[in-house]
């Protein structure tokens, strides 16, 4: 890639495939931060993460260390993790609360929480030099955009670019679908965060998300398992917790999983349709609709309780399963690194039965344990191995190619396995990156 | 998951593990180091070798895990047995809350029939663990029932794939005295380095 440019990324993605460069390249990798990372909207955290005044997190949006923090006003800032006087960075815990203002470790330059300079010492010092502490430069620099939609704090490292909801589309569906299923349509964070390594480029994920003809392949093994135990379990005790169905659900035969469509979106967002059989009728589901038809009446929580959602990934970097209120958040660390981090949310005004099976699917598919994602970890390294190696020049998304449904901007895959969604992260790719 | 088994108490981390903001230490009412010295003592005075029945117990899970002897590493729990390893130092009880592992005998049935499937993609590649396990000390013994909690520390060296990682950390081992010997009725596992990000994930109990 070295001296090429953006026409010579126009070469690398073809409708139906692309070269195996883009995912193993380092020059694309920081084409990818610097064109995709730090100019889309990226997700930041749960306002619910930052309850009280001073309250921080740092996250990391492409290659910038930053702090999302609620100020004094209620206000939630997200600022550089970074001290304006000699750069050093300011927070150095993952979070914690500042109070009313952070201090730099350094020199003790001191801000507000909404970033802008509180004092330094031994101000006479600057007398005579060009440092005026009323110049922006001396505060702590904010993301140039940020805003959050039903709770959910997003950042655009670039003045200029669509509005958040421009940019979601009909995707913003993930953050509807799960805080409508909230009696009181909010949720509420639960504060821990499940911090997982894929050795893998960060687009590999997003392509296993929405790939329904990997489960039954990668997790037969634990489908299998699980199958067996719940049959066992049937002989024992008659009845079955519903965490078992989630793993056993992957052991579905590929016709079935061909029966689940993906809706595919502008600016490389998809809808991965439900196949887990999210409307059970056990006694604690019943107690739970009759909460929901109390706070939205009947046809509402109809309505609401049909959507039909497995998850929605959200181009280039979170993945909400909004009816198990989780999601990832895909941090690139560098060409074969990848972090996500997993988090979990709870129903405000739902039942605790409701929080619990949300809770089972976190710790069975989610945790650092996961059973499932324990077989993804090791396609997505041999992904990468291969990607990276000389053994071929292109990788398929033929799959159901010029097949599927177009419905104005949208693709709707006829079949599920169709590699329809493939296609559509990278049309939003290449846009992004100005390859055409 | 959690809900399905009733854990019978809570309890709390080791002493000195680690807090989530390192800040302040974890506020434990655990006895002090005496106590379970004396506990140990009485238990001897009683003509019984608690602490020796339960390090042997500890020695053997270990053994069991670093030769693959999975079926016999389940049987080594009650039948409502818990093994558990929160995912934050401060929990109490795995009831309810987000935890790494918090599986009953059915769950860790899942787990070994997965492991051993031959289309288990993930153990492929070779990989081995060695525990230590060591500082054991009984926290408790009820003379009534048998019932012991002991605590102790491990650290355990997985190589895999050309890599190693280490996990180390704490156990307390809720143990029950049946006409087969000890058994666990609850395994806390505390891990040190459990705050961290994972790089792959825990094929296996630690």
């Amino acid at each position: 890639m070295r001296g090429n440019g953006h026409a010579e990324l126009g070469r690398l993605v073809e409708p139906d495939r692309v070269h195996h460069s883009v995912y193993s390249d380092p020059d694309i990798f920081e084409m990818e931060m610097a064109n995709i990372f730090h100019r889309v909207w990226l997700y930041c955290g749960h306002e619910t993460q930052v309850p009280k005044a001073g309250d921080y997190y740092t996250v990391l949006l492409g290659r910038q260390p930053m702090i999302m923090v609620r100020h004094s006003d209620g206000k939630i800032h997200v600022l550089y993790n970074r001290c304006p006087h000699r750069g050093a960075m300011i927070c150095g815990a993952r979070h914690g609360n500042v109070g009313k203002g952070f201090t730099c470790s350094y020199h003790s330059w001191q801000f507000h929480t909404d970033g802008s300079l509180d004092s330094f010492p031994l101000p006479k010092g600057y007398e005579g030099t060009r440092l005026a502490p009323d110049n922006p430069d001396c505060s702590m620099k904010h993301a140039a955009r940020v805003e959050s939609y039903r709770g959910f704090v997003f950042a655009s490292l670039a003045k200029e670019g669509p509005s958040l909801l421009e940019f979601l589309g009909d995707a913003k569906i993930a953050f509807d679908d799960m805080c409508n299923r909230a009696p009181e349509g909010e949720v509420e964070i639960v504060p821990n965060c499940f911090r997982v390594i894929q050795h893998s480029n960060w687009k590999i994920f997003l392509e296993n998300q929405l790939d329904a003809l990997h489960p039954s392949v990668t997790h037969e093994s634990t489908g299998r398992a699980a199958e067996e135990v719940e049959r066992d379990m049937e002989r024992r005790k008659h009845k079955i917790p519903l965490d078992y169905h989630y793993l056993s659900a992957f052991t579905l035969p590929f016709h079935k999983w061909d029966q689940v469509q993906t809706v595919n979106y502008p600016n490389g967002h998809s809808i991965l349709q439900g196949y887990m059989g999210l409307r059970p009728q056990d006694p604690d589901s019943r107690a739970y609709e009759a909460v929901m038809r109390k706070h939205y009446g009947a046809d509402r929580t109809e309505e609401i309780l049909s959507v039909n959602i497995h998850h929605v990934l959200l181009y280039p970097g979170l993945s909400v399963q909004s009816p198990l209120q989780q999601l990832r958040a895909v941090r690139p660390l560098s060409p074969d690194r990848t972090l996500t981090e997993i988090w979990h949310f709870r129903l405000k005004g739902a039942p605790e039965a409701i929080y619990r099976r949300a809770l089972g699917y976190y710790n069975l598919v989610n945790s650092p344990s996961t059973m499932i994602n324990a077989d993804d970890l090791e396609n997505f390294w041999k992904c990468h191995q291969g990607l990276a190696s000389d053994g071929g020049d292109w990788v398929s998304f033929h799959r159901h190619a010029g097949q599927d449904e177009i419905d104005g901007s949208v693709v709707k895959s006829r079949w599920g396995t169709s590699e329809a969604p493939m296609r559509n992260q990278f049309r939003a790719w290449i846009n992004l990156m100005g390859g055409r | 998951m959690a809900a399905r088994a009733k854990a019978k108490q809570a309890v709390k981390p080791a002493k000195g593990a680690l807090s989530r903001s390192r800040r302040k230490p974890v506020a434990s009412k655990a006895k002090p180091a005496a106590e379970p010295l004396r506990a140990a003592a009485a238990a001897r005075a009683n003509g019984a070798d608690t602490l020796r029945a339960v390090e042997q117990l500890l020695y053997r899970q270990a053994e069991l895990l670093d030769t693959r002897r999975w079926a016999e590493f389940i049987q080594l729990f009650a039948e409502d047995g818990i093994y558990w390893v929160p995912a934050s130092p401060e929990q109490t009880t795995g009831e309810g809350v987000p935890s790494i592992f918090h599986e009953d005998r059915d769950l860790m049935m899942v787990r070994m029939k997965r492991i051993m499937h031959p289309h288990a993609w993930s153990q492929a590649p070779d990989w081995g663990t060695n525990h230590v396990v060591s500082n054991v000390m009984i926290e408790s013994e009820n003379p009534k029932t048998g019932e012991v909690v002991v605590r102790s520390r491990f650290h355990m060296l997985e190589f895999r794939r050309d890599a190693t990682r280490h996990f180390a950390g704490s156990y307390v081992h809720h143990l029950k005295r049946t006409p087969d010997g000890y058994r666990i009725t609850l395994q806390r596992v505390d891990l040190v380095n459990g705050q961290g990000p994972y790089d792959y994930v825990l094929q296996a109990w630690v």
